[in-house]
């Protein structure tokens, strides 16, 4: 940066401000995108509307199932065999790719991962997190779990087993998390908003609201 | 379609690490775990990754695999598992290992 | 041999539990991708494998998005549903059009 001085002149063209190279992969976006609307193998009111089905995805959906569950065993049940089915029942669109649902007892925890890339339940949550794509997460949740549980202010009692989903394959997984104590009297929205996305992805416990 | 491997088989990753496209991660070759379930025939990602149409279907179970078995001196609990979703070609019996 | 995309198990420093909003050219790229298995163009097997073959310094050094449309824009060339020749012209042409239109640039 240039130290600062009185100014009664113009500045000279100044490269560093205004010619920086575009990003490149910024430029690939933009350019494949217009070819591929070009050459019609889609259309821009295709690619305007898969934008908005990625917006229109959030954790706040699978909240919900996991809320119904709570509540309803008939539903918890379904859910277990099938969450895209379960979804649908409530109206949410949770895609093609199968997911399943992981169910939380008091002594199992279940956490997922993919530790070969960053597959993740988008159809029902949306888009993942940074952490939940990058090296430190995908390398160690495998391996030390109990140990990124508690540095994600998550720790596991020793008696509970923790098992790790490694998502290799065509199926997406969500934690079906324990119904908080003294939570009983909320209704299904109440619950909902206890079912946070990392209780969803098993590295946060719902918690019961404070008194 | 068949499935070679019922739930609650024994079996054993092979040891073998061929380069190209691969889900079978490498944290879990030559360990030993049991099915867990099967999920259905997939085509195979091997053979999608490079154009070709992936048939015919192969098995895909969930296997389960010991945390203390997988890591020698892991810190956790003794009960503390991994579970990942393994094509049937990468799976051998445990006891035809064994020999 | 550990291919570099296979971390399982490999030492790392702690998890930061930092995230992002995603840019509208981020998601534009996730659209693309999308679009592409929909209408059967690649795989999501294909822009993995594509994503594999950037090697470990592209891997680490680009990210999640740069990854993506780095291997679909490959796999594109591959497949001969966009040529080398195309895709040169028409970044250039994105280019000056963002110049003209005096969009800030994002540095090197």
């Amino acid at each position: 940066m240039t130290a600062h001085h009185p100014h009664d002149h113009p500045h000279p063209h100044q490269p560093d401000l205004e010619d920086r190279p575009y990003d490149h992969h910024q430029l690939m976006a933009e350019a494949v995108g217009e070819l591929l609307i070009e050459k019609g193998v889609f259309t821009a009111e295709d690619l305007r509307r898969t934008i908005e089905a990625i917006d229109a995805r959030s954790p706040a959906d699978g909240a919900r199932l996991v809320a119904r569950a709570w509540r309803d065993p008939a539903y918890r049940s379904r859910l277990l065999a099938d969450v895209n089915a379960a979804a649908a029942e409530l109206g949410v669109d949770a895609g093609a790719i199968p997911i399943r649902a992981l169910e939380n007892t008091t002594r199992l925890h279940n956490l997922v991962v993919c530790t070969l890339c960053s597959c993740y339940p988008r159809g029902l949550l949306g888009l993942p997190p940074d952490w939940y794509k990058e090296r430190a997460y995908r390398s160690r949740a495998v391996r030390e779990p109990r140990a990124v549980l508690a540095e994600l202010g998550t720790p596991i009692p020793d008696d509970v087993e923790i098992r790790v989903h490694d998502s290799t394959a065509d199926l997406r997984y969500i934690v079906l998390p324990l119904q908080p104590g003294g939570t009983d009297r909320l209704d299904e929205a109440a619950l909902a908003a206890l079912v946070t996305r990392d209780c969803l992805i098993g590295t946060a416990l719902p918690q019961a609201p404070q008194r | 379609m068949s499935a070679r491997f019922a739930t609650g088989a024994r079996v054993q990753v092979r040891r073998i690490f061929p380069p190209g496209h691969v889900r079978t991660p490498h944290y879990l070759r030559g360990h030993a775990g049991v099915v867990d379930s099967i999920l259905g025939h997939y085509a195979n990602p091997e053979e999608l990754a490079y154009g070709r149409d992936g048939l015919p279907r192969r098995a895909l179970y969930r296997v389960r695999f010991r945390q203390a078995e997988l890591w020698p001196g892991y810190g956790g609990a003794q009960d503390d598992s991994v579970v990942a979703d393994i094509y049937e070609h990468w799976l051998e019996p445990l006891e035809e290992v064994q020999a | 041999m550990h291919r570099h995309h296979d971390m399982g198990g490999a030492p790392a420093g702690p998890v930061v539990p930092a995230e992002h909003d995603y840019a509208a050219w981020e998601k534009r790229v996730d659209a693309i991708l999308r679009l592409l298995t929909a209408r059967q163009v690649i795989t999501v097997d294909e822009l993995r494998r594509g994503i594999e073959e950037l090697g470990p310094g592209a891997y680490d050094e680009l990210s999640y998005y740069q990854r993506w449309i780095a291997s679909i824009g490959n796999n594109l060339l591959e497949k001969g549903v966009i040529s080398v020749d195309e895709l040169g012209g028409r970044l250039a042409a994105v280019e000056a059009r963002w110049r003209a239109a005096g969009r800030r640039g994002e540095g090197g």
